[in-house]
């Protein structure tokens, strides 16, 4: 087994950016063998993508493979036509892609997307198909493998699809996969089941496969051999144990390092409650399901409340409560002693100055055509009748604040970094001078050191302003680092809420257990040892959890 | 839902009579003077008000109208003795002939024309076809009728210039005799639904399952109508309908042109002798086909989304 299967050499390619070809992949080699599993890592903007997808001989649209060889079993792929790079596509390298919800068409079954390639390659016939369909259904565990394959994408899970799309990859015998982040998109305790049977499928097959990914504790459960890539160069290679126990290069051991912990701060007697949510249980109009049922959470001033759990928790609703844009069908908040009136339109400028929001997904959530100057500006003259000079001055002051340079004023979003963006989105909530700031997975778009520095600076503003963090996320590396309380929600009800240390020291509450032994660890035996100990019911899983 | 949309089609109608219902009266003269002429004596014409009930205020007849119109009396033409019904149905089924045909032809070449632009999107081909359906629907109605006319009938006579239907004729006679009509109304409305589909299509080619079926090497033509389109139908369909819509309301003009017996002709002709019954249940035929076929839209679109045909 040491014939290798693909062989890149210096592959440089680019990208057109704003009208310039830029180098996005330089120069990087490769050489898989069969059976072998290469991860590659790193983080946005890393080219690992890019680099992943040139083993199919394609590149997305707006780049070009400049120099370089790819070949795959002999046979150079770089400079054939595309009609003989369709059929290596889906026959020989197969891909599966980020998002299954967005990469399965909403037009047609399961099934019907298996077997297309395998039929359209020419492999198979389609009662072949669907029959070998069945078989790799049911080896990734998915549920009623005989007819789940009728079932159309939007009928089935997210964890379901991403298994489906393994098993679309698998349909056509392809020498090497391709992963490219397909378990980032889920839930931690979801992710654990679709690695697993990734891991299963590519073991038993003994199918190469190149998994990319931005989560280092992922890739240690994956892969034999690491290749860690930054601004599209080189960084590290080498076996995968290896390199985890003992990384040489500096960027590999920050990729590595553990989020340091929060001191714990005390709990002082004196109640300065700001926000009290009592008893509340709202419903979307139209519906007829408690999308939150009996939620009281109380916050003081300065503190941060993480609330974690899973998609579909409730905990976005949550935030839409105390906002005002869904009225609890029971219960009120409070803030400051005072019950918020239930919906927008009958809160008072100084009600809505005093809670402010920011979201995930910085890109949308400014207005592209307007420069930071208007729209940090806009809420300093809104909330605080500040113009002219005196508007100016608070905004050089808030940018001063989040560490953005006074000349990045009159830029647009668009001309920002990620990271960026979400500064001048936590610069626009301060420009309220807000008490309560609701943080709705404020970091799980970003990479993991510009996570880390959004956290830094969200700490320093509140030991700076006093502010309190409503902190909304799914992620428990998160909550660990900024949580004063957490309050963990399941299916719209709280199920365990206390400080931090009560919560995450055992003894633990049994979907707290669950969401906390899911969190992928560095040591690369980890999977492999939670499946065994779920197996003999050592460990809660998602199933034990259900029969309660 | 249906039922709201339903009743704002239902209140569309009656503001439409109403409308028609002034704009006919703020025309100058009536059916009197048309018939009677410019020349006639003030005696006449008052005879004539009398006798057609004309002498009442315009209220008073629009309500009674709209009175005997709601238990399906259409009323009786005020230039001879026959029904509006009479009227009507001699003409309503060549109309829709006309509108039917010019579907069968337009929207399959539509659709079809779009799928190809899409495929071969930014080559001289595309813009080939763009530029010329763009041409067609950027001139008057009309003025396409008396180029084709010009062209087809008195050049090259291959069409007759008149396409006067009559109900002897048989299926080919009547074919051929639509012949320029029917390749009027689909050069005036081919281009919305090649550039629609055109649009959702390319539209769609940027999402990650276009991307997913390119990485299992299917071929271009394949992913655009196995992977596209079908995602595509919701807007195509609106505007697929809204050129029926046109097609039947449309003609009124083409009609005139090729003096085709049909419902937009005696529209006209009515409005020309203030024949107002007869205007009033036409602009009712039309208006109701409108808002039927947005309604049908609406539907059809709803239909079309595999989420909503396919509930979890």
């Amino acid at each position: 087994m040491t014939e290798s299967l693909l062989e890149i050499k210096d592959i440089l390619i680019e990208a057109d950016i704003e009208g310039e070809w830029k180098p996005i992949v330089n120069s990087l080699s490769m050489t898989l063998k069969r059976g072998e599993v290469i991860g590659l890592i790193g983080e946005s903007g890393a080219g690992k993508s890019t680099f992943g997808l040139c083993a199919l001989g394609y590149t997305k649209p707006g780049c070009r493979i400049v120099s370089g060889s790819i070949k795959l079993d002999g046979q150079e792929l770089v400079g054939q036509p595309e009609a003989e790079l369709r059929n290596i596509r889906g026959n020989k390298v197969a891909y599966v892609a980020q998002s299954a919800a967005a990469s399965f068409n909403p037009a047609h079954t399961l099934l019907d997307q298996f077997s297309e390639a395998p039929i359209q390659h020419g492999k198979m016939v389609a009662s072949e198909a669907s029959v070998r369909g069945r078989e790799i259904f049911a080896q990734l565990d998915l549920p009623e493998p005989d007819t789940i394959g009728e079932r159309y994408p939007h009928q089935v899970s997210g964890g379901q699809l991403q298994r489906a799309m393994t098993a679309m990859a698998l349909g056509s015998n392809p020498d090497i996969i391709i992963f490219d982040e397909p378990t980032t998109a889920l839930d931690v305790t979801t992710q654990i089941e679709v690695l697993s049977a990734i891991k299963e499928a590519v073991k038993s097959r003994n199918v190469a496969a190149i998994y990319i990914t931005h989560d280092l504790a992922v890739v240690a459960q994956m892969a034999d051999r690491i290749m860690v890539l930054r601004y599209g160069d080189l960084v590290e290679e080498g076996d995968a144990r290896e390199m985890l126990a003992n990384p040489k290069q500096e960027y590999t051991q920050k990729l590595l390092a553990v989020r340091s912990l929060r001191d714990n701060k005390i709990i002082d007697d004196a109640q300065n409650t700001i926000l009290e949510i009592h008893d509340v249980t709202a419903r979307y109009p139209g519906t007829n399901i408690d999308v939150l049922s009996n939620i009281s959470i109380k916050l003081e001033k300065g503190k941060t409340v993480a609330v974690v759990g899973e998609s579909g928790s409730g905990k976005s609703t949550l935030a839409r409560v105390i906002t005002g844009l869904l009225p609890p069908s029971k219960g009120t908040v409070s803030f400051r002693g005072e019950v918020l009136p239930a919906s927008l339109k009958e809160k008072s400028r100084d009600n809505l100055r005093s809670i402010q929001m920011i979201y995930q997904m910085a890109d949308v959530a400014m207005n592209p055509r307007q420069r930071i100057r208007e729209i940090i500006g806009r809420p300093v003259e809104f909330y605080l009748g500040k113009t002219g000079a005196e508007n100016e001055a608070r905004v050089l002051e808030l940018m001063k604040q989040i560490e953005i340079p006074e000349n990045f004023i009159d830029r647009f979003p668009g001309q920002l970094s990620g990271g960026e963006k979400q500064r001048i989105c936590i610069a626009r909530a301060l420009a309220a001078e807000p008490e309560l700031i609701i943080c709705d997975e404020v970091t799980s778009a970003l990479d993991q050191l510009v996570a880390e520095g959004i956290l830094d600076l969200l700490q320093n503003l509140q030991n700076e302003l006093n502010v309190s963090y409503l902190f909304i996320t799914h992620d428990l590396a998160t909550v660990k680092a900024i949580a004063d309380e957490i309050v963990v929600m399941y299916q719209g009800k709280i199920v365990e809420q206390g400080p931090k240390a009560q919560i995450l020291e055992p003894p633990y509450e049994d979907y707290t257990e669950l969401l906390l032994s899911s969190v992928p660890e560095m040591d690369p035996d980890w999977l492999d040892d939670l499946v065994e100990r779920r197996k003999r019911g050592e460990a809660p899983t998602s199933e034990t959890l259900g029969q309660r | 839902m249906i039922l709201k949309r339903v009743g704002l089609g239902l209140f569309t109608l009656l503001a439409i009579s109403l409308l028609i219902t002034v704009g006919v009266e703020m025309l100058s003269g009536d059916v009197c003077t048309a018939i009677l002429g410019q020349m006639a004596s003030e005696e006449t014409v008052a005879a004539c008000h009398k006798k057609l009930d004309l002498d009442r205020p315009m209220f008073v007849r629009y309500v009674e109208w709209l009175f005997n119109f709601l238990q399906g009396d259409m009323g009786n033409s005020l230039a001879n003795e026959r029904t509006v019904l009479e009227l009507i149905s001699a003409r309503i089924g060549n109309t829709l002939y006309l509108a039917a045909l010019s579907s069968l032809v337009a929207i399959p070449l539509g659709i079809s024309l779009g799928v190809v632009a899409a495929l071969y999107r930014n080559t001289g081909f595309d813009r080939g076809i763009s530029v010329t359906t763009l041409s067609t629907i950027s001139v008057p109605d009309f003025f396409v009728a008396y180029i084709l006319m010009a062209l087809f009938a008195v050049k090259f006579q291959i069409f007759p210039a008149i396409s006067n239907v009559s109900s002897g004729m048989g299926f080919w006679e009547r074919f051929y005799v639509s012949g320029l009509p029917v390749l009027t109304l689909t050069l005036i409305s081919i281009a919305h639904m090649m550039r629609m589909t055109r649009a959702s299509i390319v539209n769609l080619l940027a999402s990650p399952y276009i991307e997913m079926a390119k990485l299992k090497g299917i071929k271009p033509g394949r992913i655009i109508v196995k992977h596209a389109l079908p995602n595509a139908w919701a807007p195509i369909i609106q505007v697929v309908i809204l050129n029926i819509a046109f097609m039947v309301v449309g003609v009124v003009i083409i009609e005139v042109v090729f003096v085709y017996p049909g419902l937009g002709a005696l529209m006209v002709d009515s409005v020309q002798l203030r024949n107002m019954p007869v205007v009033q249940a036409t602009a009712m035929i039309f208006a109701a086909a409108y808002v039927l076929l947005n309604l049908l839209a609406d539907v059809l679109s709803i239909i079309a989304n595999p989420r909503l045909r396919h509930r979890r």
